[in-house]
């Protein structure tokens, strides 16, 4: 008796073990075949690059609100920015704002009535140093090595919304409600968001990866101008070492990387 | 000992429940999907890899793509064969397999995974444009 159930755990023992050799096996051949092919992630040929993109815009082009909006149509137009008409739930990347509100602190209690009537376009304004990045506790946002833009990954947005309150220039807006049905015409190349996400402007990273500028640059008629700002050959340089601009909230130290000539 | 058939009967009842799905199920297991390729899909012969390699491995391809395009910013993707490919699921994947549908919601559905892809990245690049 005792000898037999002892053969029998034995048995049942030897034929488990059995079993198990396939799948094992299986798996050894299969790691084989998948790393005998040989695969290369590259980026493109074209792609721009820069150790820190910029941006002057020269807001002496723009007299009134009707001159900013072939920008904002084109980017918000490219990117499937939704126009929510809820203040509340607005969906913005680029748009325009008066004096006071793009630089509080700079307004004086009288100012040059150009200056005062005129709309100034403001965005992202890809800090070097920036407060959003250390507010996200996913890593869904943050400083991207090789050309500075501070980049959003939309998967990986908890919809925390603490970048939003790091961000002192409002460059952020949450998606309260699914934007789709909100979206007049979808360009569909480019991903919409969904409902419970951060977005803000990219700075155009995929058209810059295939060597193209910034949508809103390429329709401002020159009156936006795109480059490195560390290549002192480039043309954010050359414009800034030749007029005098100014940042927004420079004093917070975020160093925004978009320059303003007033 | 006395409620021993009681027991038994409840025994029974509870083994009928519980493998319930399995007998009413029995010998009618749901059949295969069968995915439709689209005439570009067709014509294009080969896949980014082999048919076998997309059928098991395409999430992880996906997974890496998408790391490699967001995290990273590289876009090109060369294959063994050397033929490069725009690291894009709307762009790429879904400019040849533009029907949902038939392609990837069948399987899907066999499968009962239900991916978010879709809830951004735009399903049918054609139809919509």
């Amino acid at each position: 008796m005792d000898s037999s159930r002892r053969r029998i755990l034995r048995l049942f023992g030897i034929s488990a073990l059995a079993l198990t050799t396939r799948p094992v096996l299986n798996a050894f051949a299969k790691e084989e075949q998948t790393t005998g092919a040989e695969v290369v992630i590259k980026e493109g040929a074209k792609s721009l690059k820069a150790r820190q993109w910029a941006m002057v815009i020269d807001t002496r082009k723009f007299e009134s609100e009707a001159d900013l909006e072939p920008l904002i149509e084109a980017c918000h137009k490219i990117h499937n920015v939704p126009a929510l008409q809820n203040k509340n739930h607005e969906i913005k990347w680029l748009w325009g704002t008066h004096y006071h509100n793009a630089f509080p602190g700079k307004a004086a209690r009288f100012l040059a009535e150009k200056v005062e009537h005129r709309p100034f376009l403001v965005l992202c304004n890809h800090c070097e140093n920036p407060p959003c990045v250390r507010a996200c506790p996913t890593k869904a946002t943050w400083k991207r090595e090789a050309d500075g833009i501070v980049f959003m990954d939309f998967h990986r947005c908890i919809g925390c919304r603490f970048c939003m309150a790091a961000c002192p220039f409002g460059a952020r807006s949450f998606n309260y409600r699914d934007p789709r049905p909100f979206i007049k015409e979808t360009n569909n190349k480019f991903p919409t968001r969904m409902k419970g996400v951060v977005e803000k402007c990219n700075f155009c990273a995929e058209r810059l990866a295939v060597g193209q500028l910034p949508a809103c640059v390429e329709v401002s008629n020159g009156a936006l101008a795109f480059g490195d700002l560390y290549d002192p050959a480039s043309e954010v340089r050359e414009l800034i070492r030749t007029h005098y601009t100014i940042r927004r909230k420079q004093i917070l130290g975020t160093e925004p990387s978009v320059y303003y000539i007033v | 000992m006395k409620s021993k058939a009681l027991i038994v009967t409840g025994v029974v009842i509870f083994f009928l429940i519980v493998l319930f799905p399995f007998w009413y199920m029995r010998g009618k297991a749901a059949p295969v999907p069968e995915v439709e390729l689209t005439p570009k899909a067709k014509a294009a012969q080969k896949c980014v890899r082999s048919t076998e390699y997309m059928k098991a491995e395409h999430m992880q391809l996906l997974d890496v793509w998408r790391d490699a395009v967001v995290r990273e910013g590289k876009r090109i993707y060369v294959n063994p064969e050397g033929k490069e490919f725009n690291m894009s699921l709307s762009n790429t994947c879904l400019d040849c397999h533009s029907n949902k549908a038939e392609f990837c919601d069948r399987c899907h559905n066999y499968a009962s995974v239900r991916p978010y892809c879709w809830s951004c990245h735009i399903e049918n690049p054609k139809e919509k444009s």
